[in-house]
């Protein structure tokens, strides 16, 4: 098979599918022309994420690495969520395919841009070091 | 039970097929080049299966060379059209945007060496007109190459008329008709085509075996050298087994044609019929000249290889033009060709059937397919943005 059983299971039952009407913090990164969109919906309370939800226009792994970073980031605190990295999410899905690794990539990014967002609804100071990175695919399409 | 609809990419082979194998396997092993009884029996068997695919086509067994499969078979084609093109400096090439890659690639290839192509625009329909490939010949043009009918989208192209205009302009003209034997009725001299390529694993033969039609006096330029199998123009001992099933293959698809050609469009416009009721959806390719099997939709606001993989899930097998399912970034050059644009050209679906297939699998597929869209639907950002206006419906 493509994928892992931990893959297909996050993508045929994928967790913390959907929209959070009193979302905090929304990020969203991709583009529907290279085929992979992912939004991620943060509730934060008192640093910690209280709930979160996501959207994925994508292919299985996009939509399975969007339900794993959820689960890792599900009820820790903002320092820990920024500490997740596409690793992290490909290890917990038990590995995913070379030409797939760019849909945790892509996880990674939602939710740094959605704790960003958060951040700057706020008015919070934030280290802008921490998201340097961009983390759109526009670099891997052809225009 | 699963239900098989991806028979563009390859069929069940047929009892039929199956049967005509097995004997040259244990009992007539033999290699046609021997002089021995075991070898001659061989080479008999080769020749009437060269006898049955010319009869099928409308050929003469000397014009049927054996191959590898189709993309052997095109490269063959186009390598000898253009070499002969060169010796009398043309350099020139008609074709198509859409083509198989077996020939894409191959034109990039002569592009390299110096030759010029001209990819002729498929338009939103699928379909290049006799007109503008007779309004594309030039002096110097040595070959049209123009597929007998779309691989994924499944539109014919006027093959006929393009041959006429060919031959009066004295342009070879090569048509990879992969997906055409076995499902359309060909005439290779009533249609004036030159060369055509053939797979057998597409109507219920083996697979890695194949054919190349060549108009008698062209003279045909080897790929592989050795031996002097196929008239010295294919190297390599004859793979006899595959060369019988594909032979005894297309016959029974070109005994049954019309009545397959029937039933096959028949669940093929029930099937387009009832996807059509999916909101912001759109058939890819003409509906009509269409294979009689090909269905291909694109859904707006979905992905296509998240698509293949619940329908695997229902036990629905079909394919997609996505970048995930291509193994590149970009989604199928078809699907661009046509001109849809890219986040369109990834939610596509193609469903090929044939005459295995039944009208309770095709209503069971559009009932998976209207669940899965509605699903992956209700998880993607992009179709609450069009929902909300937000965004702006590319499919109405």
């Amino acid at each position: 098979m493509l994928y892992s059983e931990k893959v297909m299971d996050h993508f045929r039952n994928p967790r913390n599918v959907g929209f959070l009407e009193d979302a905090n913090g929304v990020g969203e990164v991709g583009n529907a022309k290279c085929g992979d969109i992912m939004k991620i919906y943060l509730k934060i309370e008192d640093d910690m994420v209280k709930d979160v939800k996501f959207e994925t226009f994508g292919c299985g792994s996009a939509i399975a690495s969007s339900s794993m970073a959820t689960e890792l980031i599900k009820g820790k605190p903002l320092s820990e969520v920024l500490t997740l990295t596409n690793k992290a999410v490909v290890e917990a899905l038990d590995g995913l395919p070379a030409a797939k690794v760019h849909c945790s990539v892509l996880a990674e990014g939602a939710i740094k841009a959605a704790v960003k967002d958060y951040y700057e609804r706020a008015g919070i100071e934030y280290d802008k070091t921490l998201f340097e990175n961009c983390h759109s695919c526009d670099h891997c399409c052809n225009g | 039970m699963a239900i098989y609809a991806d028979n563009a990419a390859t069929t069940r082979m047929s009892d039929t097929a199956v049967k005509a194998m097995l004997p040259y396997m244990q009992e007539v092993f033999g290699n046609p080049s021997s002089l021995h009884t075991a070898g001659q029996t061989a080479k008999e068997a080769l020749n009437s299966a060269r006898e049955t695919v010319a009869s099928c086509l409308g050929a003469e067994a000397k014009e049927i060379i054996f191959t590898s499969g189709g993309s052997e078979a095109d490269n063959q084609a186009i390598l000898t059209a253009t070499a002969i093109g060169a010796r009398k400096g043309k350099k020139h090439i008609i074709s198509t945007a859409f083509e198989h890659h077996a020939v894409l690639h191959t034109l990039q290839k002569l592009e390299k060496q110096g030759f010029e192509v001209t990819y002729l625009d498929v338009h939103e329909n699928g379909l290049v007109t006799a007109q503008e490939v007779s309004d594309a010949i030039r002096e110097d043009t040595c070959l049209v190459t123009i597929m007998y009918a779309n691989n994924e989208i499944g539109t014919i192209q006027p093959i006929a008329e393009i041959g006429a205009i060919c031959k009066e302009k004295g342009v070879l003209f090569h048509t990879d008709a992969v997906q055409a034997v076995g499902h359309l009725h060909i005439d290779v001299k009533a249609q004036n085509i030159d060369m055509l390529s053939l797979s057998g694993h597409k109507f219920h033969g083996p697979k890695g075996v194949g054919a190349l039609y060549v108009r008698k006096g062209i003279l045909l330029m080897s790929l592989i050298e050795g031996g002097a199998q196929e008239r010295g123009k294919r190297a390599g001992t004859e793979n006899i087994p595959a060369i019988m099933g594909m032979a005894a293959a297309m016959k029974e698809a070109c005994d049954h044609l019309e009545e397959n050609h029937k039933y096959v469009s028949h669940l093929r416009d029930t099937l387009i019929g009832e996807l059509s009721k999916i909101p912001h959806c759109a058939l890819n390719g003409a509906k009509e000249p269409r294979l009689p099997g090909n269905v291909n939709f694109c859904f707006e606001g979905i992905e296509g290889e998240s698509l293949l993989l619940l329908l695997d899930d229902l036990g629905i097998c079909a394919s997609s033009g996505s970048a995930c399912t291509s193994g590149s970034l970009d989604p199928s050059h078809v699907l661009l060709a046509i001109g849809r644009p890219h986040e369109v050209a990834h939610g596509s679906l193609r469903l090929s059937l044939c005459e295995e297939n039944t009208m309770d699998e095709v209503m069971e597929m559009a009932k998976g397919v209207a669940d899965v869209v509605a699903l992956l639907r209700r998880m993607s950002p992009v179709w609450r943005d069009l929902q909300e206006g937000k965004r702006n419906y590319v499919i109405q």
